[in-house]
């Protein structure tokens, strides 16, 4: 489905060079739920970046289902890849109402000059919000500003099912939220991605959850996939296990923020 | 004074075509566009020298003149989006070119229409039984359908996504639109109406002049701020209109000022000054209130 192959991804700032992926190898098959974690400056996010079409790659390349997209832009790619990041502003337009932002997800191919919302999809849209319980299917007209956090990161996870990509990039969807808010759009996105069976890609620092979730696991360290788990051994890993894994790497450094609570 | 309020109300009317335009590109794309000045010019240029020295019917010299603005703001929108040059800066080149062009196209700085066959004639020729109101049931009429096709086309699907460019760039690009595409057909509309605007006027006060299209955009601000702080709605159909009040009343103010201002000593020449000092108090208040009122936080 997603294949990276030795992608480097390297920064000028000033003189210096700031080598953001040293080199990544990585292979994921249709189906595949890969959570990855790290310190931060670790170059998770620019993994994302790379794969979405952000940023090209200064070296290496990126293929999805065998097609080379190293350089594909991010909007050509749009249709195969949904993503969601950490800030529940950037996956809404604020301005526009809920039932718009809806029709905006649900539309990937070429836009026409149709009516974007008719009674037919206002009751679609209805009845895909219902399930979330949060009454949204009541505020289809209010503006997405008005929405608390965990609603938007709502909206937004119904927003990228809406689209059907191929693949799902998180990039910690549930770390700005409140515990409460954060295991309910964790347990969403985990609904969603079980009942579609999307290859996803989640970036996590919460350890318990980088376990819990998914059927693999990678750490990354300084541009590097340092350690990968698959299966029965990530499984059977405990936090604790994976903590001493770090610092048995030598990486456990004062960058390292990881939460071990839940 | 009927006379003069219903001069007032073309005027709002005309004018408030090309504060359509300045809201799509300030409000809408969140792109303040400073080549509304050169494309107002470009629309009056056109629309009478077409008449004037091509002898063509009015009503396709005002086609001509949308068309031509409509490239106008092609041109900044490619010069932004394509050679990454600050929306402002790209804005204030296309102004300047179009200086030049302008000039080129009228082959002198002003055309007189005062005995060309204008729009304004033959419509009150055509509506002859309305009399005088002619010409204010035309503007009203052809004001009104450009507003209701716009209020349409911003609830398509490629109007959607026209909104959601100047509203989450990012998250719009990440629903597979090309931005670029969308800011240079966008400020393209724009233009567009803003020429045409200018060819009305030109036809309507029976000149085009190289320098009249100054202030453009102020003028056109003072439209969409005042007329969004009378009507605070984010529904489409209501900004638009919005838009119209705003250039309305701007208008009726101006007549006002221009007629019995003289009392304060306020000369005919202030008007840019007040104007633009309007839209300052009109921009600095609602940031004011956010600091010291505290509420939610309307992005």
């Amino acid at each position: 489905m997603l294949t990276l192959e030795g992608v480097r991804q390297v920064f000028r700032s000033g003189q210096d060079l700031v080598v953001a992926l040293a080199g990544i190898d990585l292979v994921l098959d249709r189906g595949d739920f890969l959570t990855v974690i790290g310190s931060n400056g670790a170059g998770k996010t620019t993994l994302l970046h790379v794969i979405a079409g952000n940023l090209i790659p200064t070296s290496g390349r990126v293929l999805i289902d065998g097609e080379d997209v190293t350089a594909t832009p991010a909007h050509r790619r749009a249709r195969r890849i949904g993503r969601i990041v950490q800030d529940p502003l950037s996956g809404t337009a604020p301005t526009m109402t809920i039932a718009e932002n809806l029709a905006l997800a649900s539309k990937r191919s070429k836009r026409s000059l149709a009516v974007a919302l008719t009674r037919r999809r206002r009751r679609e849209f209805a009845e895909v919000l219902r399930p979330l319980g949060m009454g949204l299917e009541r505020r289809l007209d209010d503006p997405a500003f008005l929405l608390s956090g965990g609603e938007r990161q709502a909206l937004t996870v119904t927003m990228a099912t809406l689209a059907r990509p191929d693949i799902l990039l998180l990039d910690e969807h549930t770390a700005a939220l409140d515990p409460a808010n954060a295991r309910r759009i964790g347990e969403l996105t985990e609904a969603f991605v079980e009942r579609t069976g999307l290859t996803t890609l989640m970036v996590t620092h919460n350890m318990e959850q980088a376990i819990a979730l998914g059927n693999r696991l990678v750490m990354m360290h300084k541009g590097r996939i340092v350690l990968e788990l698959g299966g029965e051994k990530k499984r059977s890993t405990k936090v604790p296990e994976l903590v001493s894994l770090f610092s048995h790497r030598h990486i456990a450094d004062d960058e390292l923020l990881l939460e071990t609570a839940p | 004074m009927v006379a003069l309020l219903m001069h007032a109300a073309e005027q709002g009317l005309v004018y408030g075509i090309a504060a359509l335009g300045v809201f799509i590109s300030y409000r809408i794309l969140r792109f303040p566009d400073l080549t509304v000045d050169g494309s107002f010019v470009t629309g009056a240029a056109i629309a009478s020298s077409l008449v004037v020295l091509q002898g063509l019917d009015p009503v396709v010299a005002l086609a001509v003149a949308f068309a031509v603005g409509s490239l106008a703001g092609v041109l900044t929108g490619l010069l932004n989006t394509r050679l990454g040059i600050t929306d402002l800066l790209a804005g204030v080149l296309s102004m300047i070119m179009l200086y030049s062009i302008n000039l080129r196209i009228m082959g002198r700085p002003n055309i007189s229409l005062l005995r060309a066959e204008t729009i304004t004639r033959s419509i009150t020729a055509l509506f002859a039984p309305l009399g005088s109101a002619a010409v204010l049931v035309f503007l009203a009429g052809i004001v009104l359908f450009i507003k209701l096709v716009l209020d349409f086309f911003f609830k398509t699907e490629v109007g959607l996504a026209l909104r959601a460019t100047g509203d989450n760039e990012a998250m719009i690009t990440a629903q597979g639109v090309n931005t670029k595409t969308m800011k240079v057909a966008g400020l393209a509309l724009s233009n567009g109406l803003v020429a045409l605007s200018g060819g009305l006027v030109a036809h309507y006060s029976g000149f085009a002049d190289v320098g009249m299209g100054i202030g453009t955009i102020v003028t056109g601000l003072a439209a969409v701020i005042l007329g969004g702080s009378l009507i605070r709605s984010r529904r489409v159909g209501w900004m638009t209109a919005s838009v119209l009040l705003g250039s309305l009343i701007y208008r009726i103010a101006v007549m006002f000022a221009l007629r019995y201002g003289y009392v304060i000593g306020f000369q005919a020449s202030d008007l840019k000054l007040v104007t633009s000092l309007l839209v300052i108090v009109a921009l600095v208040v609602p940031a004011l209130r956010d600091r010291f009122v505290r509420r939610p936080k309307p992005c």
